[in-house]
């Protein structure tokens, strides 16, 4: 397989997650959906790092692995404390910081 | 048509499939199962990419570590109810979908396209597999700096959560 199906595949599983963003106001989908598309990002870097032939992309998908796990139990612990103060995780209601 | 491109197939459409889930379900939980799905699909092109180190950790960390927080979070918070109000209108939901087929296009046209006079594109395909030798060679020398970062990043999580959690059981403590 050549490289730009794996890039296209990567365009459309971060598309998805774009759109899974726009459209949901579920506070943990929108997590869901970041984790696609940093998911997606991975995919064009290994398949970038295929087809130099050499691991350079896949240390850089090891750092973007710790990242989302720490950026998931921060933003997890987030969402735990605004439910138990607003009762809701929809992203339109909570809206405090709106100026 | 050989076995890896009806590999290729099989799990770019799995992941696909999974990914269109994750935004269509009205319940959380299914969403983080199609979630699931589509990370094992994606281990699999990892393999298929020769990235074996890479697939192991895919379904270890996010599988494995991540979805169970995500899991154990919607259960603990119950939001079955409340993610039936969870979308937003017809008409921007219309809107959003039309700029994702934007974006998608411009997506698919730079793959094909704009990669060509690179030297990306000029490479051969190299038909290796990367071992966990030559990724922990990278990550101790000429990444170190980037690796040592990445325990601080860790650090800052783990004591961000903490902070985020102790302080609400104080109120609470408070409130008795």
């Amino acid at each position: 397989m050549s490289l730009e199906y794996y890039l296209v595949l990567s365009a459309l599983l971060f598309t998805t997650g774009v759109i899974g963003v726009l459209i949901r106001r579920n506070a943990i989908i929108i997590f869901m959906c970041i984790e696609l598309m940093l998911n997606a990002a991975n995919l064009a870097f290994v398949a970038i790092s295929r087809s130099l032939g050499e691991a350079t992309g896949q240390v850089f998908v090891f750092f973007v692995m710790t990242v989302a796990a720490a950026e998931v139990a921060i933003g997890l612990a987030i969402i735990v404390s605004v439910f138990k103060h607003r009762q809701t995780i929809n992203v339109d209601e909570v809206n405090s910081l709106k100026g | 048509m050989n076995a890896e491109q009806i590999l290729f197939i099989l799990f770019g459409a799995v992941s696909l499939i999974g990914a269109i889930a994750v935004i269509s379900f009205r319940h959380p939980i299914y969403s983080a199962l199609s979630l699931i799905v589509t990370f094992f699909a994606q281990a699999g092109l990892f393999v298929l990419l020769g990235a074996h180190f890479v697939a192991a950790v895919q379904v270890i960390v996010y599988a494995g570590a991540i979805m169970v927080l995500f899991l154990f979070v919607i259960m603990l918070l119950n939001l079955g109810t409340l993610s039936v109000k969870g979308a937003i209108g017809t008409k921007l939901k219309g809107f959003a979908i039309i700029l994702g087929i934007l974006l998608a296009a411009e997506g698919i046209y730079i793959a094909m396209n704009a990669l060509n006079d690179t030297a990306v594109a000029s490479a051969e395909p190299a038909a290796i597999t990367t071992t966990t030798y030559d990724i922990g060679e990278l990550l101790f020398s000429k990444y170190l700096l980037p690796f040592e970062v990445t325990s601080l990043i860790l650090l800052a999580a783990l004591i961000g959560v903490i902070v985020l959690v102790k302080r609400d059981s104080q109120e609470e403590n408070q409130n008795r």
